[in-house]
C-alpha cells in the first residue's frame, strides 16, 4: 500500500508540475486516481487524460527563432518568428522591442497566417494578350521574357533631348508603382536599375 | 446536523458555491498561484488583436462566409466554440452616460456592493468629466474561469477540468459532446463545435477540429504551463487585458477602479471581483463603464451547483416523503391483497 | 513615437491613431495613465475619438482654418513662447517688400501667374540689402529666375538654397515686414467664429483645445501633434503641416519631449521607401532628381539646390550627390565626366503615379511594375486605373496573393459594364510571388526613422522570391543582353555596379547592399571600409554611398540596424535597438530642447544640452548638432555650411539654421497655409473669394468630372461629404488583409457609415444597402447608421458627412470582396506633393443596391447630366486628359 501511495503521489506531482507521462496501469485510470488523489469530485488531476497531461507548446519544438519586423504599418512592432521543419509554425510580437513591447494588433498578430497563406502565389502565371485564363510560366523564362520587354520597350520609348535640345535621356515607356511594403535594400535596387534603364516614372505608395 | 455540515464543510471546502480556493478544492497538490485576466475596458482600443492572436494560436476556425453584423464594429457576435475572445462595441448617448455613472454612483453609496465589488468610495472625488455626445464602449469578453464552474461541474466525462492554474479546460479528446456545460454555463461562454473542420496549420492543411465537442477559452493552458503570457494579453496593444497571478489582478483592478472613482467617474465598477458572487467570483476581472448588461454581460451570474444543496435536501425530502406514501399505500394494498 | 508618453496634451488630428497604429496607441494611452490630456479632432467620432479626453467633429478639409485659429489665438492672446521664438525661428525676419498677402489679394499671393497658373516665388523671400550701400534700407529680392514656377520638390530635402543665410531682421518683431507681423496679419482673421462658421466647432469646442494647448506647452510641459493622411490627401496637404508646424514652433514645442509633430506613416518602409526613394522626383537621401532645364550640367544642378554661403549640413550636398554617383557608376564616375551625372535621366515636370496613369491611358506607356501595391482598388479614380492597366502591353504584378490589379482584365467592374471585353485587352500580364517579410532579410525604416533589421526565417516558398533577387537577376539579364552595345545610351547600364554577392538559392546579400547603401571610403587607408558619419563623404570623389542620410547605419563595420538591446527601463531610449537616421538621433533638432545658453528649458523637460565641462553637448539623446559648437558661437561672416552654424540655429539642415515660421520658398502654393476649400465642397469658400488652392492639378476630361460647389448650379445633386479611411482589421487594398480568414470574418463587407439623421433623410436603414454615386462612379456597401457621425453646421447650412473604409475590391480571389470606395474619388492633388485628395468628395447616397452591367453606367451619366457635368454627348479625346494646371477659374 505504501509503495501504491508512493507511485500514485509522484504521478500528481508529475501532473502538477507539467511533467507527463502517459500512464499505464489502472492505478492511472480515473476512478482510482479520485480515489488516491482526493479529487473526489472528479475535477481536477483525476481526470486530465494523457493527452492533457503530456501538454506542451509548439513554441518549445521550435528549431529556431528569427528576429523579424511586422509587415504591416509603419509602426515597426517587433516580431519572433519560429519555426520547425523549414516551416513558420508561429509569429508573435517581440517582447524586448522598445517600439512595440511585444504587442500586435489584429493585422500583426495574423502574419503566421499571411507567411503560410494557403492562396498564396508559389507559381509564376502567364495571360498571352487576348487571352482568357493563366498559364504557368516557368520563373526563369519568365524573368527572360520580362528583361526582353524592358530592352525592347526602353528604345521604343527614348527620349534623347527635348524640343529646346536639352538632355533627357530617358524612356517613358516603363513605370513601376510599389516599394513601401518592400525593404530599403530592395527600394535602393529597384531604385539603381529603373534609373541607370533611364525609367523616371518610379512610384510608391508613399504619394497615394 | 449543524455539526455534520460544519466537518463536510471542513473536509470538502466551498466546493458548491461561495469563497474558496479552487485549485485546492480540486485536490491539486502544492498549486502554483491561481491564474487570471484583468481586463480594464476603460483603455481598449476596440482592435480585436486579442481575436485574432487567440484564433492563431489555437487555431480556431475561422467563421467563412459572415455578412456585417449591423451592431457597431461588433461581426463576431458572441463567445461560442469558434469565439473564444469577442469584443463587444456599444454606442451610448449621453444620458445612457448619465445613467452609467449614476448607477455606478449608487453602488458607490453603497460601500462595497456585494454584486460587483467595488473599492470605496474615493474621499474627494473630482469634477467629473462631462457627457459627450456619444461615447463607445469596448470591451474584449472571454471566458470567466469561474471559481465555481458551472461547466466543469455539468460534465459527466470529465473533459472539463479544473486546471492546476485554477482555470478550467475542456480536454476534446475527452469530450463526448453531451452539451450539459453548454447549458450550465452562466455566461454562454462554452459552445460545442457542429462539424470536424480543418486547421491550417504552417500552411499545411491538417485534420485539427474534431466536430461535435464542446470548446473555449482554455487561458492558454498549453502557454502558461511554460511560463508564457496568454496569447490575448501578450497581443494586446494598450494592456487592456493583462495575466497574472489572480490575487495581482484583482488588487490591480481595485487600484485602476478607485482612480478612476478619484476622477469622478462613477461609472466604473468592477466585474467578477466579488467571491460572494453567484459564482464565487471569476478567474477573468474586469473593470466595467456601465451596468454589466450594457456588455451583453449577466448583472448576476449563478453558477446551477449553488442551489444544488437546496436542491438535494428538497429531493431528499421530497423522496422520503414518497417513500413514506409508498410504503404506506403498498402496506394498504398488502393488507387488501 | 515611444516619446509621445512624455507628452502633456496630445492632439490627434487628421489622424485615426487606435485604429491604424494600435500599437503605437500605447504610448498615447500610457500618457493619458500618466496624465496627459488627448483630444482628437477627425470628421468621425472614432475609436480614437473614444479614448481621447474630448473628441471634436469638424467638417472636411477645413482643418487649416482651426490651426489658423489657433496660432491667432496664441498671437492675439500673447501666448506664443517669446525667448524660443525669437531665438529659434524666422520671426524676425524681413520679407521682400513685394510681398503681398491673402489678406490683400482675397486668396491669392503675389506672384500668381493666371496663364501658367502657378506662382512665382520670387516676392516671399528673404529681404536682402541692395549691394550699393548708398541705397539705404531699401530692399530687394534675391535673385531668381522670376519666370521660374518651381516645383516644391526640386529641392530635397534642405529645401531650396537661400543666398541669405544671415538675412535682414528686426528682434523687436514690430517692423510691418517682419515674419512675425505678417504672420499676425495673414492669420487675424482665423478667429473662434470662423471656425464655427467653417469647421462647425463650437466655440466652447475650440476654448478647450486652445486651453488645452497652450496650458500644456512652456518651459514645463509639452503639446505633440500626431497626423496621418488625413492632413496630407487634400489640395492643401502640404500646407496642413506647414500650419501645425507654425503652431508648434510658436508653442515651441520642436525639437523638445513630448514635443513636435509626429507623422504617422501607413506601411512598414514607407517612410525608408521615401528616403531610399521609389519615387519620381527623389534621388537617395532627399536629392532631387534632375529636371531638364534647370539641372542640365552638374555644377547647375548643385548650383540650383545648395548654397556654398547656406548654413547647416544640406550645404554638403555636393559630397552626398558625387558619393552617390560613385556607388552607382564606380569607376565610370570621375571628375573628368562631372561623375557620370549625365548617366541620371532628366525630369520635365510631375511624373507622379496619376500623371504616369493618364499617360497609359494615352497609350504612352507600354509595361508598368506592380510591387506590392493594388492600384485596382487603392488608388483614386478606381475606373480610369483599371482602363489604364487594358492600355498596356505588359504588366508585371509581383506580390502575395492574386490580387485584382493581376485580375482586371477577367473580372474588374468594367468587364460586367461592358467597357471592357477580356478577349480584346492587349495586356500580356506576368504575376510573379514575392517573398514574405520573413522569407529575405533586409531593413525597414518605421514611422520615427528607426530602421530595423529583419532576420531571413525561411526560404521562399515554391517559386516565390524576394524583390532583390528579382531585380538583380533581371538587371543581370539586361545587361547581358546589352553587352557590347557601343550606343550611349546603354552605357549607364553597362557602367552600373551591379555585383551583389548571392547564396545557394540565387538570394542576394542583402547587407552587401546596405553596406552600399551605408557608404564606404575609396581611398588610402579607408579604402572599402564602411564609413562611420555622413560627415565623412566628400565631393572628390573619395567616398561612396548609396543614401548619404542612413551613413553610420554600417558604422565600425556592424549592421547597427539588427542591433536588439531592450531599453533598461521604459525611460530608457534605447539607443541600441536598431538605428534611426541621422546619425541614431532619435528626436531632431534637439538643440531646441536647451535655451540659448545651452540649459534645458526646464528640468522636467530637458533632453540635451551643453556641458561647459567636457566643451560639449550632452544629454539623453545623441544631440542634433555640432557636437562642439558652443551657445554662443558666432560664425564667422562668410562662412558656410556646418561651419556657419551659430550657437543657437537648432535648425541645422535649414539654410538659416532656424524654424520657419514663414517659408521663403520650398512650397508653391503659398509661404503661409490659407484655407481654401476641396475640390469638392458642399460651401462657398468663407474665407477669401479664391474658392480652391489656386495652384492644385487635376485630370481634365470626362472620366475625371467633378461636382459643382459651393452654390454652383447642380452642386444640389451630389450634395452629401465622403471620406474615405482605413479600419483596424484591414490593410489599405486589401491585399494582405481580404485573402486572410482571422481578418476577413472581423470586417467581412464593404460598409459605410451615417448619421441617423441623413438615414432619416434619405430612407437608409443600418444592416441594409446603400448605392452611393459620385462624378466618377456608383457603388454600394452595407449601411451602418451610428450616432458616431453627425451632421454639422457650417457655412449656414446642414452638411452631412458619410464615411467609406477602401479596404474592398471587386474580384473573385479574395475571401472577402466588395465595391472599391476609392472608385468614388476624382483625382485632384496636392501641386507641392502631387498626392490626390481621397480624404474629400461629393457624392449621393440612396437605398438599395446599386445596377449592374451596362446600367451601373448609366445611373453615373444620368446623374452627370443632372449636374449639368456633361453638355450631350460624352466626347472622349487624348488631348481632354492631359495634366492640367487649373487656373483659377471657379
Amino acid at each position: 500500500m505504501a509503495e501504491v501511495r508512493r507511485v500514485v503521489g509522484d504521478l500528481t506531482n508529475r501532473a502538477a508540475h507539467a511533467v507527463r507521462h502517459p500512464v499505464s496501469t489502472f492505478l492511472g485510470w480515473p476512478v482510482p486516481r479520485q480515489a488516491t488523489t482526493g479529487d473526489l469530485l472528479g475535477r481536477g488531476p483525476a481526470v486530465t487524460s494523457p493527452t492533457t497531461r503530456g501538454t506542451t507548446h509548439r513554441l518549445a519544438d521550435a528549431d529556431r527563432v528569427a528576429r523579424s519586423v511586422c509587415p504591416y504599418c509603419a509602426v515597426g512592432c517587433g516580431q519572433r518568428v519560429f519555426v520547425r521543419d523549414e516551416k513558420v509554425i508561429q509569429i508573435e510580437g517581440d517582447l524586448d522591442s522598445p517600439i512595440s513591447r511585444g504587442r500586435l494588433c489584429p493585422k500583426g498578430a495574423a502574419s503566421e497566417s499571411l507567411v503560410n497563406s494557403p492562396t498564396r502565389l508559389t507559381k509564376v502565371l502567364h495571360r498571352r494578350p487576348h487571352g482568357t485564363d493563366w498559364e504557368h510560366l516557368d520563373p526563369d523564362e519568365a524573368i527572360d521574357m520580362i528583361a526582353d520587354r524592358v530592352v525592347r520597350d526602353r528604345r521604343a520609348h527614348w527620349q534623347d533631348v527635348d524640343d529646346q535640345q536639352r538632355p533627357l535621356r530617358r524612356t517613358m515607356g516603363i513605370a513601376s508603382l510599389g516599394g513601401a511594403t518592400l525593404d530599403n535594400e530592395e527600394n535602393y535596387l529597384i531604385k539603381k536599375l529603373f534609373t541607370a534603364l533611364g525609367a523616371i516614372q518610379i512610384e510608391n505608395q508613399a504619394r497615394i | 446536523m449543524t455539526d455534520l455540515r460544519a466537518r463536510v464543510r471542513r473536509v470538502w471546502g466551498n466546493q458548491l458555491s461561495g469563497p474558496t480556493d479552487p485549485t485546492a478544492d480540486a485536490r491539486w497538490p502544492d498549486p502554483p498561484a491561481r491564474k487570471g485576466f484583468f481586463t480594464d475596458t476603460s483603455i481598449c482600443i476596440g482592435c480585436k488583436a486579442c481575436e485574432v492572436a487567440c484564433k492563431e494560436w489555437n487555431h480556431v476556425p475561422s467563421r467563412p462566409g459572415g455578412d456585417t453584423q449591423g451592431t457597431s464594429y461588433d461581426n463576431t457576435g458572441h463567445l461560442g466554440a469558434d469565439t473564444w475572445r469577442h469584443v463587444a462595441f456599444i454606442e451610448q448617448d449621453a444620458a445612457a452616460q448619465q445613467r452609467a455613472r449614476e448607477s455606478g454612483a449608487r453602488l458607490v453609496s453603497l460601500g462595497m456592493p456585494a454584486r460587483v465589488g467595488a473599492a470605496p468610495a474615493a474621499s474627494d472625488p473630482a469634477e467629473p468629466p462631462g457627457f459627450e455626445a456619444v461615447r463607445w464602449l469596448m470591451s474584449s469578453d472571454v471566458c470567466k474561469h469561474c471559481t465555481h464552474a458551472g461547466c466543469l461541474d455539468a460534465c459527466p466525462t470529465g473533459a472539463l477540468f479544473r486546471t492546476e492554474f485554477g482555470t478550467v479546460v475542456v480536454q476534446a479528446d475527452v469530450c463526448n459532446g453531451c452539451g450539459y456545460c453548454v447549458a450550465a454555463c452562466p455566461f454562454g461562454v462554452i459552445g460545442r463545435r457542429e462539424k470536424d473542420g480543418v486547421a491550417v496549420i504552417a500552411g499545411e492543411p491538417v485534420t485539427g477540429y474534431r466536430g461535435g465537442v464542446a470548446q473555449k477559452c482554455t487561458l492558454c493552458y498549453d502557454r502558461i504551463s511554460d511560463g508564457l503570457q496568454p496569447a490575448c494579453a501578450q497581443t494586446c496593444p494598450t494592456t487592456s487585458i493583462t495575466f497574472g497571478d489572480h490575487a495581482d489582478m484583482v488588487a490591480l483592478a481595485r487600484d485602476r477602479l478607485a482612480a478612476l472613482h478619484a476622477e469622478g467617474r462613477t461609472e466604473a465598477r468592477l466585474y467578477g471581483a466579488n467571491p460572494d458572487d453567484g459564482v464565487g467570483g471569476t478567474g477573468s476581472v474586469f473593470l466595467l463603464l456601465d451596468e454589466p448588461e450594457a456588455y451583453g454581460l449577466p448583472p448576476d451570474p449563478v453558477v446551477p451547483t449553488a442551489r444544488l444543496a437546496r436542491m438535494f435536501t428538497a429531493a431528499g425530502t421530497a423522496g422520503t416523503v414518497m417513500m413514506g406514501l409508498a410504503v404506506a399505500v403498498f402496506g394498504i394494498m398488502g393488507r387488501h391483497g | 513615437m515611444q516619446d509621445l508618453a512624455n507628452a502633456d496634451c496630445i492632439v490627434i488630428q487628421g489622424a485615426n491613431m487606435a485604429e491604424c497604429h494600435p500599437v503605437g496607441f500605447q504610448w498615447v494611452t500610457e500618457a493619458k495613465l500618466r496624465g496627459a490630456r488627448v483630444i482628437h479632432v477627425d470628421p468621425r467620432f472614432t475609436r480614437t475619438s473614444a479614448q481621447a479626453d474630448r473628441h471634436i467633429p469638424i467638417r472636411v478639409g477645413s482643418d487649416i482654418v482651426l490651426l489658423g485659429a489657433l496660432i491667432n489665438h496664441v498671437l492675439t492672446n500673447d501666448l506664443w513662447f517669446r525667448e524660443y521664438v525669437v531665438a529659434y525661428t524666422n520671426a524676425s525676419v524681413l520679407i521682400d517688400e513685394d510681398f503681398l498677402d491673402t489678406e490683400d489679394l482675397d486668396g491669392f499671393f503675389s506672384g500668381w501667374d493666371e496663364e501658367k497658373g502657378a506662382y512665382d516665388l520670387a516676392s516671399w523671400a528673404y529681404a536682402t540689402p541692395r549691394p550699393t550701400a548708398s541705397d539705404g534700407g531699401e530692399e530687394a529680392t534675391e535673385g531668381d529666375d522670376l519666370s521660374d514656377a518651381a516645383a516644391g520638390d526640386r529641392y530635397g530635402s534642405g529645401g531650396p538654397p537661400l543666398d541669405t543665410p544671415r538675412p535682414m531682421t528686426d528682434p523687436t518683431l514690430t517692423d510691418p515686414r517682419c515674419v512675425f507681423q505678417l504672420l499676425k496679419g495673414h492669420f487675424q482673421r482665423y478667429t473662434p467664429e470662423l471656425v464655427e462658421e467653417v469647421c462647425g466647432i463650437s466655440a466652447d469646442d475650440f476654448a478647450y483645445l486652445a486651453d488645452s494647448v497652450t496650458q500644456n506647452s512652456g518651459r514645463d510641459r509639452t503639446t505633440a501633434f500626431c497626423y496621418a493622411v488625413g492632413w496630407t490627401q487634400h489640395t492643401e496637404g502640404a500646407q496642413n503641416i506647414r500650419a501645425a508646424s507654425i503652431l508648434q514652433l510658436l508653442l515651441g514645442n520642436m525639437g523638445r519631449p513630448g514635443g513636435g509633430i509626429m507623422a504617422l506613416r501607413g506601411h512598414a518602409s514607407i517612410q525608408g521607401s521615401t528616403d531610399i526613394p521609389t519615387l519620381y522626383n527623389l534621388l537617395p537621401g532627399y536629392l532631387p532628381m534632375p529636371v531638364v532645364g534647370h539641372h542640365d550640367t552638374l555644377a547647375d544642378y548643385l548650383d540650383a539646390i545648395t548654397s556654398v554661403n547656406a548654413k547647416g549640413y544640406w550645404s554638403e550636398a555636393p559630397a552626398y550627390t558625387v558619393s552617390l554617383l560613385k556607388a552607382w557608376w564606380g569607376d565610370a564616375a570621375r571628375e573628368d565626366n562631372d561623375w557620370a551625372y549625365d548617366y541620371l535621366p532628366r525630369l520635365s515636370g510631375p511624373h507622379g503615379t496619376y500623371q504616369t496613369m493618364t499617360a497609359m491611358l494615352d497609350d504612352e506607356v507600354a509595361g508598368f511594375f506592380v510591387l506590392g501595391q493594388n492600384p485596382a482598388v487603392g488608388s483614386a479614380g478606381g475606373r480610369m486605373q483599371r482602363l489604364a492597366l487594358a492600355h498596356l502591353k505588359w504588366l508585371v504584378v509581383r506580390d502575395l496573393q492574386l490580387i485584382e490589379t493581376a485580375t482586371f482584365w477577367k473580372d474588374s467592374p468594367e468587364v460586367a459594364t461592358g467597357e471592357l471585353v477580356t478577349t480584346d485587352i492587349a495586356t500580356e500580364v506576368f504575376v510573379l510571388p514575392a517573398a514574405s517579410h520573413v522569407e529575405k532579410s533586409g531593413t525597414f525604416t518605421q514611422t520615427s526613422r528607426i530602421l530595423q533589421w529583419r532576420e531571413q526565417a525561411v526560404h521562399p516558398p515554391g517559386e516565390a522570391m524576394s524583390e532583390l533577387q528579382f531585380f538583380h537577376e533581371l538587371g543581370r539579364r539586361i545587361r547581358q543582353r546589352l553587352a557590347g552595345s557601343d550606343d550611349p545610351r546603354d552605357r549607364p547600364l553597362l557602367d552600373l555596379t551591379w555585383d551583389y554577392p548571392t547564396d545557394a538559392h540565387g538570394e542576394v546579400d542583402a547587407e552587401a547592399v546596405l553596406r552600399e547603401v551605408n557608404g564606404v571610403g575609396l581611398t588610402g587607408e579607408s579604402a572599402g571600409e564602411p564609413l562611420d558619419s555622413f560627415t565623412q563623404l566628400r565631393a572628390d570623389g573619395s567616398t561612396a554611398a548609396g543614401c548619404w542620410i542612413y551613413t553610420g547605419v554600417m558604422a565600425g563595420g556592424v549592421n547597427r540596424s539588427a542591433s536588439r538591446v531592450p531599453a533598461s527601463d521604459p525611460t530608457d531610449p534605447a539607443h541600441d535597438w536598431g538605428w534611426a537616421w541621422p546619425a541614431n538621433r532619435r528626436i531632431l533638432y534637439n538643440r531646441a530642447s536647451a535655451d540659448p545658453e545651452g540649459r534645458p528649458w526646464s528640468d522636467r523637460k530637458k533632453l540635451v544640452w551643453w556641458d561647459e565641462a567636457s566643451g560639449q553637448w550632452t544629454g539623453d539623446d545623441v544631440p542634433d548638432f555640432p557636437l562642439r559648437t558652443p551657445p554662443g558661437f558666432r560664425a564667422e561672416p562668410g562662412a558656410g555650411g556646418p561651419a556657419a552654424i551659430e550657437g543657437d540655429d537648432p535648425f541645422i539642415m535649414q539654410a538659416d539654421g532656424k524654424g520657419w515660421l514663414f517659408a521663403p520658398r520650398g512650397l508653391v502654393d503659398g509661404p503661409l497655409p490659407a484655407h481654401y476649400e476641396a475640390q469638392e465642397s458642399p460651401v462657398p469658400n468663407p474665407v477669401y473669394g479664391q474658392q480652391a488652392n489656386p495652384a492644385r492639378r487635376t485630370v481634365a476630361g470626362p472620366d475625371n468630372l467633378f461636382a459643382p460647389s459651393g452654390d454652383a448650379p447642380g452642386s444640389d445633386v451630389y450634395p452629401f461629404v465622403f471620406t474615405t479611411y482605413r479600419l483596424t482589421e484591414h490593410h489599405t487594398a486589401g491585399g494582405m488583409s481580404r485573402w486572410l480568414p482571422f481578418l476577413s470574418e472581423l470586417q467581412p463587407e464593404m460598409f459605410c457609415e451615417v448619421s441617423p439623421e441623413l438615414a432619416a433623410e434619405r430612407g437608409l436603414e443600418n444592416g441594409g444597402w446603400a448605392t452611393l454615386v459620385s462624378p466618377r462612379a456608383v457603388i454600394e456597401a452595407k449601411v451602418l447608421v451610428t450616432d458616431r457621425m453627425t451632421a454639422l453646421r457650417a457655412a449656414g447650412r446642414t452638411i452631412h458627412q458619410i464615411g467609406l473604409p477602401y479596404h474592398w475590391g471587386v474580384g473573385a480571389q479574395a475571401i472577402v470582396a466588395g465595391d472599391a470606395a476609392n472608385d468614388l474619388l476624382g483625382i485632384a492633388l496636392d501641386p507641392n506633393v502631387q498626392i490626390q485628395e481621397s480624404k474629400v468628395g461629393s457624392c449621393d447616397i440612396r437605398p438599395g443596391r446599386r445596377p449592374t452591367g451596362p446600367d451601373a453606367l448609366a445611373l453615373v451619366a444620368a446623374y452627370q447630366r443632372r449636374a449639368g457635368l456633361v453638355p450631350d454627348a460624352d466626347q472622349r479625346s487624348g488631348e481632354d486628359r492631359v495634366m492640367d494646371e487649373e487656373a483659377g477659374d471657379d
